[in-house]
């Protein structure tokens, strides 16, 4: 049976995307089969992200609609084995997903996958409610600021509530919570909420922090999923995340200031 | 004042202002999205009770919630209009107390809706 999970966030802009990508090909590395849907429909991402946005052909929705068979639409990462992208279309809007379909879309997909990603849209309507609808865990992705912080907690609402395992009663979808852009020069002087802020607040495990980077950038411009930076604080959080996601211990990295030696600003460039 | 003391006296860190901003509105959110808002019931079914004994003019019915972190105060302050009799027999008993607003008693309710639970 393959797992179900949501990036998700409510806030938009706060590294949804760049995490499904990172993640998606975290788990795919580690030898899991691994599919990433991009829900936010009518704003194609994922697909540049990615790095495969000149092969889209067909999308998530002509899936849905029978314009198209799944295996067409479903495309295949040129660099890591295991790994596809279901990319979403860019004219419909997100009226387009309904229920059904997506169900008949995850339904195929779990036949062969282990891991089925979703990438949700920012806000609470549609797409993101359909995101989330089929999950059995949830990726929190929050930025240590006010609005991120308050709309991440709307949606662990939503998931206790309007979710399928809500509604079914069955047991709830799993939360933890992945901090990004997180900058921790700016929480030591006092100007940025701590790691700890944060999840006192939430009240959710955490799952990861991964720093403001650099990295992150460089990578989307080249198509290029974070976490195969291996040099870069981002990719390697990244990468123990998802370790962790797989009920691996390993410790946090990269939550205090790093000292500011002669090396470290040589390496600055890949920070 | 020196340019060092500027520095200095700057305000609380705005993370912890924004910590406790947070867990402020946050507490009462969460209380919002607690069940089937039963406070709008409670309150019509408090003044249909109270409607059966004394008239109430509706607009005399103040209704105050203060959403704290274990516990939520809900407020119903009814002013009960002196009738016309129990006036007189007031102002033939006692002469020094004053009629009117100030003869007003008030009802209060406290329901806990402090329930943290998300839904
Ligand atoms: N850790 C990070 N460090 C620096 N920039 C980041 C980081 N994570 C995300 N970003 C940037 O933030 C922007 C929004 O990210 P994106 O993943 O598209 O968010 P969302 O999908 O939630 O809208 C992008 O420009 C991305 O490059
Ligand atoms: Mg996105």
């Amino acid at each position: 049976m393959s797992k179900i999970i949501v990036m998700t966030s409510g806030k938009g802009g706060v590294g949804k995307t760049t995490s499904s990508a990172a993640f998606a090909t975290g788990l795919a590395l580690r030898g899991f089969k691994t599919v990433v849907i991009d829900f936010d429909v009518g704003l194609r991402n994922l697909d540049l992200v990615m790095g495969c946005e000149r092969r889209v052909v067909f999308d998530f929705i002509n899936v849905i609609n029978g314009e198209a068979k799944l295996n067409q639409a479903l495309i295949k990462d040129k660099r890591i084995e295991n790994l596809y992208i279901l990319p979403t279309s860019q004219t419909r809007d997100k009226d387009a997903l309904t229920r059904e379909g997506v169900e008949k879309v995850l339904n195929e997909l779990s036949k062969e996958f282990d891991y089925i990603l979703c990438d949700s849209p920012a806000g609470i309507e549609r797409g993101a409610l359909m995101s989330l609808y089929f999950a059995d865990h949830a990726i929190i992705v929050t930025n240590p600021e006010v609005s991120s912080v308050r709309d991440s907690d709307r949606i662990l609402g939503v998931l206790n509530s309007r979710s399928r395992r809500a509604e079914q009663g069955l047991e709830p979808v799993t939360q933890q919570l992945l901090l990004t852009r997180y900058d921790p020069e700016r929480v030591e002087r006092g100007e940025m909420l701590k790691v700890d802020d944060v999840l006192e607040i939430l009240a959710i495990p955490l799952l990861g922090v991964i720093p403001e980077s650099q990295a992150v950038l460089r990578a989307s411009n080249v198509g290029m999923p974070v976490i195969l930076d291996e040099v870069s604080n981002a990719g390697l959080a990244y990468s123990d995340a998802v370790g962790r996601f797989l009920g691996e211990d390993i410790e946090h990295r990269f939550v205090t200031p790093q000292k500011k030696g002669l090396f470290s600003r040589l390496l600055r460039r890949s920070a | 004042m020196s340019i060092f003391n500027f520095f200095r006296a700057a305000p609380r860190a705005s993370a912890v202002q924004a910590k406790e901003r947070l867990q402020i509105v946050m507490a009462h959110e969460r209380a919002g999205r607690s069940g089937p808002d039963y406070l709008p019931m409670l309150q019509q079914e408090l003044l249909a009770v109270i409607a059966k004994y004394v008239n109430i003019d509706e607009n005399k019915v103040e209704v105050k919630l203060d959403r704290g972190g274990d516990c939520s105060t809900l407020e119903v302050n009814i002013e009960l209009p002196a009738r016309e009799q129990a006036k007189a027999a007031a102002a033939a008993k006692t002469a020094e107390k004053p009629a009117g607003n100030d003869d007003a008693a008030a009802k209060r309710a406290a329901g806990n809706a402090g329930a943290k639970k998300r839904i």
